[in-house]
């Protein structure tokens, strides 16, 4: 066998690709993970995993190693941290490129890109992330200690991570661009109550303003438009996330949201292409769901090869006779 | 210690032996974080392509990590791991809180010259 010939390439190594590949793998269908960052996804992001069944408690990080573990006992080639350079899906044998040199080829594809957190996109972020701006509360809270910070959103993530934050911090403001929220009424309440958070509504940042580090943003009140400046020493944004699908325009169906269209069976608009996880058209995300979709999609693709493989036996047994 | 595949600089000590043994160090000192565990495999998948750098963890909460907390390049870092480019036992560059391989590779290139070994 080719080293760049498989029966299935998944790509994505977070919960559903690394599922789809054990189920693949186990098939003894010759199966290889490309992934473009560290394997896990969005799991590893994830300090406390405490509603996975079986599982009473663990981390993103322990129940991601113990998935790759899985997946490579079982045979899966798994290879991160790649860049996939070249996707063509179209044909009946699909053809990956990846890091603009090598190219691997299976007649079956499952997309599984996952997601990532939704910048603001806004003048000073990307320049002063680490340096005053962060995505992860657990991680930099201990920072920001007897600190003045903002924390902007207004789902569960953000009013949930506002209220943890305030172990550490003196002040925390949570600037939202809506006149409600959409966390959980428990979640509003808890955060309301809290004697340290205050709330800035129906605006957003607009811009992160300082030299070595974040010393100051610009808020914009959005029905106004009137822009005010606050100092301030930290900014925590949970603002959801977006789908891993901006190399797959065009080569299958995405809906408004960028997501991957699918039937029940997870097959995308393409033949042979199957998707999986948070990138694909569907309401809850959670490692559970994502789990599910990964069993299902290698279900799907494994019986697609076969089909293939088949229908090509039978092509070639009626041209010899 | 860090649950990582990379070695570990358990004192200011194995720092101070590193930056003597070796030309090009890397250093990631952070924790076991969602932030961190991403630079620490990106590390480990480098270690075999960038042979001519030295790759170590060191664990952020211990008290001789303060040899990287106290560094001048790291005064306005407020974000997990801090990760240290020394050249000849010198600060080249230092960055704050996650980064992906193409961000990696680019300071190593830039800092450390291109790849000693390409396949």
């Amino acid at each position: 066998m080719s080293p760049t010939l498989f029966d299935a390439i998944v790509i994505g190594a977070g919960p559903a690709g690394l599922t789809a590949g054990i189920y693949l793998a186990r098939a003894k269908m010759r199966t290889l993970i490309l992934n473009e960052g560290a394997v896990g996804g969005q799991l590893v992001l994830t300090h406390e995993v405490a509603n996975y069944p079986g599982v009473e408690s663990t981390s993103g990080y322990q129940l991601a190693s113990v998935m790759k573990n899985q997946a490579k006992k079982f045979g899966c080639t798994i290879k991160s941290n790649v860049s996939v350079t070249k996707m063509d899906l179209g044909g009946e044998i699909k053809a990956i490129q990846i890091n603009g040199r090598e190219t691997f080829t299976a007649p079956a594809v499952i997309l599984a890109p996952g997601g990532r957190s939704r910048t603001l996109g806004v003048p000073g972020e990307e320049e002063f992330r680490g340096k005053g701006i962060s995505y992860c509360a657990t991680c930099d809270g201990d920072f920001f200690q007897d600190k003045n910070i903002i924390v902007v959103g207004g789902g569960n993530s953000a009013l949930e991570e506002a209220v943890s934050l305030t172990k550490y911090a003196a002040s925390v403001t949570i600037v939202h661009q809506f006149d409600h929220f959409q966390a959980f009424a428990h979640a509003v309440e808890e955060a309301k109550r809290n004697p340290k958070i205050s709330f800035v509504m129906e605006s957003t940042i607009a811009e992160f303003i300082g030299h070595e580090s974040l010393e100051r943003v610009r808020i914009k009140h959005i029905p106004t438009g009137a822009l005010t400046e606050t100092s301030i020493d930290g900014v925590f944004i949970f603002i959801g996330y977006v789908p891993n699908t901006e190399t797959l325009r065009g080569l299958v169906d995405l809906n408004q949201a960028e997501e991957i269209t699918v039937s029940p069976l997870l097959q995308t608009s393409v033949p042979g292409v199957f998707a999986a996880g948070d990138s694909i058209t569907k309401r809850y995300r959670q490692i559970t769901t994502a789990v599910a979709d990964g069993t299902v999609a290698a279900l799907s693709a494994i019986d697609y090869v076969r089909n293939v493989g088949e229908s090509r036996r039978v092509e070639e047994n009626i041209g010899v006779s | 210690m860090l649950q990582t595949n990379l070695k570990h600089l358990l004192s200011a000590k194995d720092l101070e032996e590193t930056l003597t043994t070796n030309e090009n160090v890397m250093v990631c000192c952070g924790r076991m974080g969602p932030m961190c565990i991403p630079v620490y495999e990106v590390m480990d998948e480098l270690q075999g392509e960038y042979s001519h750098v030295a790759f170590r963890d060191m664990e952020f909460d211990t008290r001789d990590a303060d040899v990287i907390r106290n560094l001048p390049e790291c005064s306005n870092f407020r974000g997990l791991p801090f990760t240290v480019y020394f050249k000849n036992g010198k600060v080249v560059k230092a960055t704050s809180s996650i980064q992906n391989r193409d961000q990696v590779t680019s300071i190593l290139d830039s800092q450390f010259s291109a790849k000693a070994v390409t396949k």
